[in-house]
């Protein structure tokens, strides 16, 4: 459904803020279900959007290595002053926990396989940061574009309509310009905001984009309004604080493999795995038997698994990975070095996700910079 | 799209008791498509399913050429490979495959081939001796190292037997721990290249088996001038997908499912023997 837009060449519109429910509705009216960023449970997560109003308004955000607060201004207008929230987009295409496959089994014990691809529902997320869209360009390489395309992640794909805001609020955990992908985005989105305070300048990344703004009849930005965007822009990219040390650290990581820090960094380490669950890149699952009671049946499924658990390593008996020192490793070395191998990428986004959500505060910068130094 | 993770029915025509705890199983496929279809290479793997439990990945040992069954010999280590062993013949299990790369049989025409194998290892690289014996002429000298912890150990005996007794083929056995009447070395294979005929610039080498077994191995190849890149290794790694999606098995820049098993010596030296990958 995305194309690779040449920002440039789409001309950009002013959507005034009390005009948003007009976006939702027009989304509404096309046939997609809107998932939107909603405060809930003390942070902000992608829901079901039944109106603009649901947003939240008035809210900013504090991240820091394990800390994450949200703070409710009165009289802030915008819906999008936060960055990013624990979750990813990643569950709308790569579920978390879904069937593969069904299998009947007859009173002979003659067996019958049935697959169970997910319907490609449409959703359009609203509010969709550049660090996740870059995400979302590295899970489709891997599901979709190596040997072997995987169909469930292609039906839930297929589906997705991205309606993406130019980040303009980075957490003191963002490293997104370090990594080259933030914080304004650049491709795979159908529509594209940048939030001003008095509403949104707004361009179509596809045809569909452009249908849908088409349908909403707006005025075209003004040069005021296209400046004030491209100063935020600049903004957003300028107080970033935290970077990793080179953009390919593979050479460096696996030069490094015995460095002290590796067991500095385990002795701080749970093996939680949270890291690896709000990632947005993190792809490793598990699959798992789920039989009928009654023995006439039983269903496969994959479930996301991390590569911090003790079974993630095992193999008839030996655990490969047995001590947090060997998985942080694995962990590091796979996202930042051998992703260059397999991918042609870093396995990172600079989304700063595994630095807030580390229960022990870890920030993945600081442990490459330990390990590799200054690589570039 | 074709759908890699869904798996067909095949009947067990017939299950071979190897020894305590090792069992092969001989496989058709239900749907005669399906079966005529089944392409493989040595070394390559298939899912097996056992309905209601999980799947696990099991290598081929039986010819390619052979179009009326597939084998699988299999040890009973976990819940899958343990409720397999339960099964009979005239019952049922779910396949998909074959996954991965195989053995670089073509590449080994005209040269000798040495392989180098060590506990269960030799499951997989059986079937690389049986292709080249049933293809005598297309290849140079056999030679066949097999290491076992104990003396009784040593699946299909009779098969090391009858293989030292073919022309240009050369077995040599050793275990950790001998026994009564053990004909062959005792202690460690890799302590016997030099009672091996081996001409290092005209072999290919092939090795399963414990990554310690295979490290040294390759260490006494290499002092005999043996090029790196004729040395193949056949990898093993947790692995649920098959298809390079689960990671699981990711090693360096590899998903072992899919750009192996089988292994170049160069294409995983960087981390091979490194502990923890």
């Amino acid at each position: 459904m995305s194309e690779y837009p040449d920002k440039k060449a789409s001309p950009s519109y002013f959507l005034p803020r009390e005009r948003l429910q007009a976006l939702v509705d027009g989304l509404r009216s096309a046939g997609y279900r809107c998932i939107g960023p909603q405060t809930k449970e003390g942070a902000i997560v992608y829901d079901t959007l039944q109106s603009a109003d649901e947003l939240p308004h008035g809210v900013h955000d504090e991240q820091g290595p394990g800390s994450y607060r949200l703070m409710q201004h009165t009289a802030g207008r915008r819906c999008f002053a936060w960055a990013n929230g624990p979750q990813a987009l990643k569950a709308l295409s790569f579920a978390p926990r879904e069937s593969l496959w069904r299998v009947e089994r007859d009173g002979n014990g003659r067996l019958c396989f049935r697959e169970t691809l997910p319907t490609a529902a449409a959703i359009a997320v609203i509010g969709v940061r550049a660090c996740d869209l870059a995400a979302l360009r590295i899970q489709d390489r891997i599901f979709l574009q190596e040997r072997y395309p995987d169909p469930y992640y292609s039906a839930r794909r297929k589906g997705l309509f991205i309606v993406a805001v130019n980040c303009s609020h980075p957490a003191a955990t963002c490293f997104c310009v370090s990594t080259g992908d933030g914080p304004s985005a650049t491709h795979d989105y159908d529509i594209l905001l940048d939030e001003l305070d008095e509403g949104f300048v707004v361009a179509a990344g596809s045809p569909g984009g452009a249908t849908i703004l088409n349908g909403l009849a707006l005025t075209s930005a003004s040069d005021e309004q296209r400046r004030a965007v491209k100063e935020q822009n600049r903004h957003a990219a300028q107080v970033q604080t935290r970077s990793l040390p080179g953009r390919n650290l593979r050479d460096a990581l696996f030069a490094n493999l015995e460095h002290p820090r590796w067991q500095d960094v385990a002795e701080r380490c749970l093996s939680c795995g949270n890291c690896t669950m709000v990632c947005p890149t993190c792809f490793c699952h598990a699959e798992h038997e789920q039989p009928q009671l009654d023995g006439s049946g039983s269903e496969h499924l994959r479930e996301w698994d991390s590569c911090f658990t003790q079974g993630h390593s095992y193999i008839h008996g030996v655990t490969i990975r047995p001590d947090t020192r060997s998985r942080y490793r694995q962990w590091l070395t796979h996202k930042l070095g051998s992703w260059h191998d397999q991918f042609d990428s870093s396995g990172c986004v600079g989304c700063g996700r595994c630095i807030t959500w580390c229960p022990v505060g870890i920030d993945i910068t600081e442990e490459a910079r330990a390990i590799c130094g200054e690589a570039e | 799209m074709s759908n890699p993770y869904l798996l067909h029915e095949a009947e067990i025509v017939e299950r071979i008791d190897e020894a305590a705890g090792i069992f092969t199983l001989r496989l058709r496929f239900t749907d005669s498509t399906t079966h005529g279809a089944y392409k493989f290479q040595p070394g390559q793997f298939n899912m097996v399913y056992l309905y209601g439990v999980g799947e696990v990945a099991i290598s081929i040992v039986s010819d390619p050429r052979d179009e009326h069954l597939y084998d699988h010999t299999i040890r009973a280590v976990g819940r899958v490979t343990r409720g397999l062993m339960q099964l009979q013949a005239g019952q049922y299990v779910g396949i998909r495959g074959p996954f991965g790369r195989g053995w670089p049989l073509e590449e080994a025409q005209g040269r000798d081939v040495l392989i180098v194998t060590g506990g269960l290892g030799c499951a997989p690289t059986v079937s690389v001796i049986n292709y080249v014996l049933n293809r005598r002429e297309r290849y140079g000298r056999l030679i066949i190292m097999q290491g076992v912890k104990h003396a009784n150990d040593l699946l299909w005996r009779d098969r090391y037997e009858q293989w030292a007794q073919q022309a240009d083929t050369e077995v040599v056995i050793a275990a950790d721990q001998g026994a009564a009447l053990w004909p062959w070395h005792v202690g460690l294979v890799t302590e016997l290249f030099d009672s091996i005929h081996l001409n290092t610039a005209r072999t290919m080498a092939m090795m399963c088996g414990p990554e310690g077994m295979m490290r040294a191995a390759v260490k006494q190849l290499a002092q005999r001038g043996m090029d790196e890149a004729e040395i193949y290794l056949s990898m093993e790694r947790n692995m649920q997908c098959a298809v390079g999606h689960c990671g699981h098995c990711q090693y360096g820049g590899s998903f072992i499912c899919e750009d192996g098993p089988v292994f170049a010596y160069p294409e995983v030296k960087e981390l091979f023997g490194v502990k923890g990958f």
